[in-house]
């Protein structure tokens, strides 16, 4: 095995919790006022010891204040290799991007990079409002460590893939904010390191841009470069990154393929468990004239189910409550929508689309949607309930209303349960064979 | 192939130049830049240059010399001023520079690196450019002063000019570095550097003569390093005042010392000062 690109040993960082940039020239004098009167004092009363007394005077003690945001992490990336570093928040990817870009230095441990390193942390770093487009190229081109001969030689490609045309003698300040993420992303996306590490600058620009980043992200991929990549996005995770690093607490987790590692990732986390009953619900969007105040799955003998199975017939119910005091609400449909943990959705029902308009009237109105064969593969799901007045008005949204989960069943009636992995909805479909 | 080697605690005396030598195009961009960008939109544009130094000159010539009548040695009170102001100036350019580099890059430091030297190092070429066109200012008034028979004597000191240059440069940078370091931990810092500035000036010849100065006070010339330098380039271009071998040879030294100590204090307080900001 080659000698590895990125090789990390026992990497920690501690920060001073409330102490951090609270120093002021006072605070210092008086505790060196403090410290030199303390020692009189100590001193005159026959030279008591003050050590183990904690002297909260000292600005520079070690103390519970202490936060350590990565703890003794090790890890080796091979070259070639993109690692996806996963963890909720807090979990220290940040904190460690930034001490392999150099940003910081470590508390503890070292590490070692081979290679050029580009680091992204932020897209449009240093542009300057002032300067035109291609000032700003070569300007925040530089300060990502290119040279000046490189940036001269790609400038064409950097100028074709921001899209900015005509405007590239325009001073940036005048640029619309997606004109400046394109333009930027183009100067990051032609670095030509032979380590890169990036963090969420995926999550800006319109979908189309988007989608053409992730492109270029996938051709630096295939060159080969070494690739570290922090991201909320497991859909980009997956497809990009050969492997995962999951990081919890500032101690690395997991580490190994990418799907095994984000498969656990996801398994392990929280579900936003609400402890509010829906009624109680406020992360509501909506005009409110209608709310959803309750919402169950029951089966064919009228009773609630938590756990569903794929196969078999379910009713799904969302009990409304319109104010008395008004006239009845015409043209309601509603929906019911599956989210999987990456919060993709793979399962809609909505009454718009058979058609199905209701008449809500004052007071609670139960409004039942029938599954003949629900078809969702085995899993952990989450419910976004909708509600509106035709196309016309939002009446009540919420997201990750319920958790739904799924498994067992007989769906294909061979006792396969698909592959849920791969993909979230079961289709049965016969097979024959031509020759 | 290139290795960066990443360490808790890396001694205060490491210092990678040779990083320093391979960022030279952003060096070389971001002089352009502060110098091209400074005053864009402004309706006299690079006037300005030109402009600041004179006005300032004026308004000392008014202030000082008409109202407040202290003495200029007998030379034209315009061109002695200015004699002072324009090396007072970059030094003052560079001091400031360099003093706020770290904080004013800071949304910059946050998001990449780059050796942290580089922008109080380009403030030095920066306020050079500054420099350089006050100096032809001053050397257009010398010339017109001269020609029109004042009395002024110009002498072969002037040769001195560029190690005076560098002198001031030295100290500038040796002190803002300091100051840059100090910031980080005592915002304190930042808000007393224009008063402290200002403070340093009227510490040295710029306004009066250094003859004017009791003997009680004198000690101040002889401990800022400022002092001798402008005090040797009003004697070079005009003729006026004693300069002082042995001050200018600690002057020298001083600024050397300040230099690069600064240097290793800013290199210290600089690996982690994001953690602080």
């Amino acid at each position: 095995m080659s000698e590895p690109a990125i090789s990390v040993r026992g990497l920690s960082k501690r920060y001073r919790l409330g102490t951090i940039s609270r120093h002021t020239l006072a605070d210092e004098v008086t505790y060196l006022y403090h410290k030199l009167r303390k020692r009189n004092v100590a001193e005159h009363m026959g030279k008591i010891s003050l050590a183990g007394v904690p002297d909260v005077t000292d600005p520079h003690r070690h103390d519970s204040h202490d936060f350590w945001a990565l703890q003794d992490v090790t890890f080796d990336v091979q070259p070639g290799e993109i690692i996806g570093i996963v963890g909720g928040n807090g979990a220290g990817k940040s904190t460690l991007l930034k001490i392999l870009s150099r940003i910081t230095e470590p508390t503890e441990g070292e590490a070692f990079i081979t290679g050029r390193v580009g680091s992204l942390l932020e897209v449009g770093t240093g542009f300057h409002p002032e300067l035109t487009g291609r000032e700003n190229i070569f300007m925040n081109g530089t300060i990502m460590g290119m040279r000046v001969a490189d940036i001269r030689r790609r400038f064409d490609e950097i100028v074709a893939f921001s899209e900015i045309g005509q405007f590239l003698d325009t001073p940036v300040k005048r640029y619309s904010s997606g004109m400046f993420v394109r333009l930027a992303f183009a100067v990051a996306a032609h670095l030509d390191p032979e380590v890169l590490i990036v963090d969420e600058v995926l999550a800006v620009g319109d979908a189309a841009f988007q989608k053409k980043c992730l492109g270029k992200m996938g051709d630096v991929v295939r060159q080969g470069r070494t690739i570290l990549f922090v991201s909320h996005n497991m859909a980009a995770v997956e497809n990009l990154c050969t492997h995962a690093l999951w990081l919890e607490h500032g101690r690395v987790r997991m580490l190994g393929e990418t799907s095994e590692v984000v498969e656990h990732y996801l398994g392990s986390s929280q579900i936003t468990q609400q402890e509010d009953s829906i009624r109680n619900r406020k992360d509501r969007q909506g005009t409110g004239r209608a709310r959803i105040v309750d919402f169950y799955v029951t089966d064919e003998a009228g009773k609630r189910q938590n756990v569903l199975r794929p196969g078999n017939r379910y009713h799904f119910t969302l009990e409304c409550e319109l104010n008395v005091n008004t006239l009845s609400l015409q043209n309601v449909v509603a929906s019911v929508a599956l989210t999987d943990l990456r919060n993709e959705t793979v399962w809609l029902a909505h009454s718009k689309f058979t058609h199905e308009y209701q008449t809500l009237m004052p007071g609670v109105n139960r409004l039942t949607c029938t599954v003949n064969d629900f078809s969702v593969a085995e899993g952990v799901y989450n419910a976004t309930l909708s509600l509106g007045q035709g196309e016309v008005e939002p009446l009540d949204l919420i997201t990750n209303a319920a958790e739904i989960n799924i498994e067992g069943g007989n769906f294909f009636g061979t006792g396969s349960k698909g592959s849920p992995t791969l993909c979230k909805t079961l289709t049965r479909a016969s097979w024959s064979l031509t020759t | 192939m290139q290795i960066t080697h990443i360490k808790a605690r890396q001694p205060w005396w490491i210092i990678n130049w040779r990083e320093l030598v391979d960022n030279r195009d952003l060096f070389w961009l971001t002089v352009q830049r502060d110098l091209t960008a400074i005053y864009k939109q402004s309706v006299l544009g690079p006037l300005w240059f030109v402009l600041q130094p004179v006005l300032t000159t004026v308004v000392f010539t008014v202030v000082f010399g008409n109202f407040a009548k202290i003495s200029t040695d007998g030379l034209p009170p315009f061109l002695f001023y200015m004699s002072g102001l324009v090396l007072w100036n970059y030094f003052q350019g560079v001091l400031n520079g360099a003093a706020s580099s770290l904080m004013s890059n800071a949304g910059i430091l946050r998001k990449v690196y780059f050796p942290r030297l580089l922008p109080p190092l380009t403030s030095v070429v920066t306020y050079l450019g500054h420099f350089l066109i006050n100096f032809l200012v001053f050397l257009g008034f010398f010339a017109f002063f001269f020609f029109k028979g004042s009395a002024i004597h110009p002498s072969w000191w002037i040769l001195l000019l560029p190690v005076l240059i560098f002198h001031c440069a030295c100290v500038g940078l040796g002190a803002g570095l300091w100051l840059s370091a100090m910031t980080i931990k005592y915002r304190d810092v930042s808000f007393a550097l224009p008063f402290l500035t200002q403070l340093w000036m009227y510490a040295t010849p710029v306004i009066y003569p250094a003859s004017e100065v009791s003997a009680k006070w004198k000690w101040v010339i002889a401990v800022n390093p400022m002092a001798g330098v402008i005090e040797v380039n009003r004697f070079a271009f005009l003729g006026s005042g004693s300069p002082d071998r042995v001050i200018l040879i600690v002057s020298f030294l001083v600024g050397i010392g300040l230099l690069i100590s600064g240097v290793f204090v800013f290199n210290r307080a600089q690996r982690t000062f994001v953690d602080t900001i």
